[in-house]
């Protein structure tokens, strides 16, 4: 009796632990990563839905804050839990270089000539251009502000403001409004006196200044009134205008625009089917329909020329927008964000 | 002896469970995270030639020639990409720059047609010497550079611990915030959650079901949710606001977000429950005639509060406490949403080098740093606890 009962907690103390050490098998439908919000609610209307109705499986999709750190970690523990992953100019070059993410089939993708110059990446596909850019609540501002010096000017625009936590926008922002031209805002920036020209600056409208996180936050805080203005994604801006009848509106000049892409990370499990998503993604009759639900940029060239003038006037590809705006400095960033990124943080508990 | 070796092993057979989830839960993650914070062979292991040469190098003058062709032929036996990215993140920590240099050095390497005679034929910032310091200083297996800058400190180029700059690093101011906020948060939870489990524990029936599910319900709900939740009722234009100003109380809102006090509100709430239910586990094995026999006796109720209740229950308030302030330490969600910057705790700072920029030995070593002040702040509190009972 004894025995049995002992042969019996051994063969239960096995079944266990081997469960625990066994990883379950079973395949993982294919899992797309994005920007969340109303962003990813279009995509997801466009791309997931679709391709997932093409291909006959299922198709995920998450969101997710960014960060390198986030993708270097699924990485290198090993069989990451996500396949295509939207990233940031700068995630994309660092990840590039440190080896997390998997190679590009072009061919796949109909060439590198289809899209724009800044596209084009060996470890990635370029998603949208999309600005970062003053927003404010037309219905509450009648004269809006026109420029970061306004954005800084709390006497004649009273209220809070918003921007996004980190050094990254937020100090060339500071020098746009303490007058620095657009085209020497890097230049300033690379010393040290800029750098701290910078934070002086922003010292002047710290005790004013709300930090959002993540892209829908922004929307929030002007919709609630929290704020009388900040800086977001002009996408969004243009997509609550359109889905919730706001009247919340774009300041294109001064705006800082960029390149997301699409990445497939190393030795994902549906690495194939992610390149397939990307080039499906990349199809320029799916992505011009992305314009409708937000005002993104597109770069793929022959879909950027079959949107419709309504919805192309908000791009931040439209030759009217670009013409003050400035491209973000990726080499700039990749060199700098840990050092100002402690600064800014340093600076933020004073 | 044979059947105390065999209950032995049954027992531990039957501990077996727990000790892997301890090791594998527990033990291991701690390890690794104080590992990751010292070790540093990110550099040593792909540079072993450049090691060889810098330890002759004065630290001043400008690169020589064996240096640049030690460098250069280590380099180019590089052939995994991880482990470059883990150098080069490493390098440029110590000095920005080095993620443009490294690159644009290995991709002239690669050149085959005309191959660079030197590194500074690369770019001319292999000629300043501070390039080549922040490699040779990255040299070594083990480094204090990380438990160091997480309490403000660092080495200068003599390689004497100093201050580092009040601009570059306030983790130290961070850290006594995070500590000061959790022990308002704990003291909040006390004031509330000690008088509603006495009431608690004196109710019975619907009443003290009612009563515990009001704490238990949100406990069920997601931390996420409810620090959502409180952001809607503090903001300018929500219900606390507004309800204050329809009954004329006050003209202009209340700043009750992005500041401490929404802070200390929403984690108060979040974390009553870890404070009431300890203290009413307590409460109820007190026997109920306990206050009327000294009040029979003559009490004052305040006096037989002082006397009877407090003491009996004091184990629950302490446990509570513990219980509470150890969460509070770690918060991240609440003060990341309901705060403004000058309420953001630790946690905010090693998520950054976690998942931001991929420092993980940064990230390790103010986990270590938050684990030895909460270790210390135990072992007062055990201490303070034992000392109770020996005096008893």
């Amino acid at each position: 009796m004894k025995t049995i009962f002992k042969s019996g907690v051994l063969a239960a103390a096995a079944v266990v632990l081997s469960a625990g050490l066994v990883a379950p098998v079973f395949a993982r439908d294919l899992t797309v990563v994005s920007w969340g919000g109303n962003y990813q609610d279009a995509q997801r209307n466009i791309y997931f839905k679709p391709f997932s109705e093409k291909i006959g499986k299922p198709v995920l999709d998450e969101a997710w804050d960014g960060g390198i750190g986030v993708i270097q970690s699924k990485v290198k523990a090993g069989a990451p839990n996500w396949d295509a992953v939207q990233v940031e100019a700068e995630e994309l070059a660092l990840g590039c270089a440190d080896g997390l993410y998997e190679k590009i089939d072009w061919d796949k993708m109909g060439g590198k000539d289809k899209f724009l110059d800044s596209a084009v990446n060996d470890c990635g596909v370029g998603a949208i251009v999309w600005s970062t850019a003053i927003a404010y609540d037309g219905d509450k501002l009648k004269e809006g502000p026109t420029s970061w010096a306004d954005f800084w000017n709390v006497e004649k625009f009273p209220g809070k403001r918003s921007l996004r936590k980190g050094p990254k926008y937020t100090l060339e922002f500071a020098l746009l409004a303490d007058g620095v031209s657009k085209d020497e805002i890097y230049d300033v920036l690379g010393t040290e006196e800029g750098v701290a020209r910078a934070f002086k600056k922003l010292d002047e409208l710290k005790p004013n200044i709300v930090w959002w996180e993540s892209g829908a936050q922004p929307l929030q805080f002007l919709a609630s009134g929290e704020v009388a203005m900040t800086s977001a994604y002009n996408g969004r801006i243009t997509g609550i205008n359109r889905s919730e009848g706001k009247n919340f509106k774009v300041v294109f000049p001064g705006s800082i625009y960029a390149v997301d892409s699409w990445v497939v990370l190393k030795d994902a499990e549906n690495k194939d089917a992610a390149q397939d998503f990307i080039a499906f993604a990349s199809l320029p009759e799916n992505q011009a329909k992305l314009p409708e639900f937000v005002a993104y940029g597109l770069p793929n060239k022959e879909a950027a020329s079959k949107v419709p003038a309504d919805f192309s006037k908000d791009l931040p590809t439209d030759s009217a927008n670009m013409t003050d705006a400035i491209p973000l400095n990726v080499d700039f960033w990749i060199d700098n964000a840990e050092t100002l990124t402690q600064r800014f943080n340093a600076w933020l508990a004073q | 002896m044979s059947a105390a070796s065999s209950r032995t092993r049954r027992s531990l057979l039957l501990l077996a469970p727990l000790l892997f989830f301890l090791i594998g839960f527990f033990v291991w993650p701690l390890f690794s995270m104080m590992s990751q914070s010292v070790s540093d062979p990110a550099v040593l292991r792909l540079l072993p030639r450049s090691a060889e040469v810098l330890a002759d190098w004065d630290r001043n003058s400008p690169p020589t020639i064996p240096m640049q062709t030690a460098l250069m032929k280590d380099l180019k036996a590089v052939n995994d990409d991880q482990a470059l990215g883990d150098m080069v993140r490493r390098l440029n920590s110590a000095r920005s720059g080095f993620r443009t240099l490294m690159g644009k050095t290995t991709s002239a390497l690669k050149e085959t047609a005309n191959p660079p005679v030197d590194l500074v034929s690369i770019d001319k910032r292999w000629e300043k010497p501070e390039f080549w310091l922040a490699i040779a200083d990255a040299l070594s297996p083990y480094t204090d550079r990380n438990l160091l800058a997480a309490v403000d400190l660092g080495r200068n180029a003599a390689g004497d611990i100093e201050h580092l700059p009040p601009d570059q690093s306030v983790n130290g101011v961070i850290l006594m915030r995070t500590f000061w906020i959790a022990a308002l948060v704990t003291f909040a939870c006390v004031c509330i959650g000690f008088p509603y489990a006495i009431i608690a524990a004196s109710l019975d029936g619907w009443k003290r079901d009612l009563m515990l599910g009001a704490v238990l319900l949100p406990l069920w709900t997601s931390l996420l949710v409810r620090t959502a939740a409180w952001f809607i009722l503090l903001q300018e234009q929500g219900l606390i606001n507004d309800l204050l100003r329809a009954i004329g109380l006050i003209d202009a809102p209340l700043a009750l977000i992005f500041n401490r006090t929404g802070v200390i509100i929403a984690m108060t709430h979040v974390l009553l429950p870890f404070m009431v239910l300890p203290i009413y586990s307590v409460l109820i094995t007190i026997p109920k005639n306990l206050m009327p026999a000294a009040a029979s006796l003559g009490a004052h109720p305040l006096r037989a509060f002082l006397r009877v209740l407090l003491p009996l229950s004091l184990r629950g308030v302490a446990s509570g406490a513990l219980l509470v302030f150890i969460s509070a330490i770690g918060y991240y969600i609440t003060p990341a949403l309901i705060g403004g910057p000058s309420d953001q705790m630790i946690s905010s700072i090693i998520a950054f080098y976690a998942t931001g920029s991929a420092n993980w030995g940064m990230a390790g070593a103010l986990g270590v740093v938050l684990l030895v002040a909460t270790l210390l702040l135990y072992s007062v509190y055990a201490r303070l606890s034992s000392d109770e009972v020996g005096g008893r």
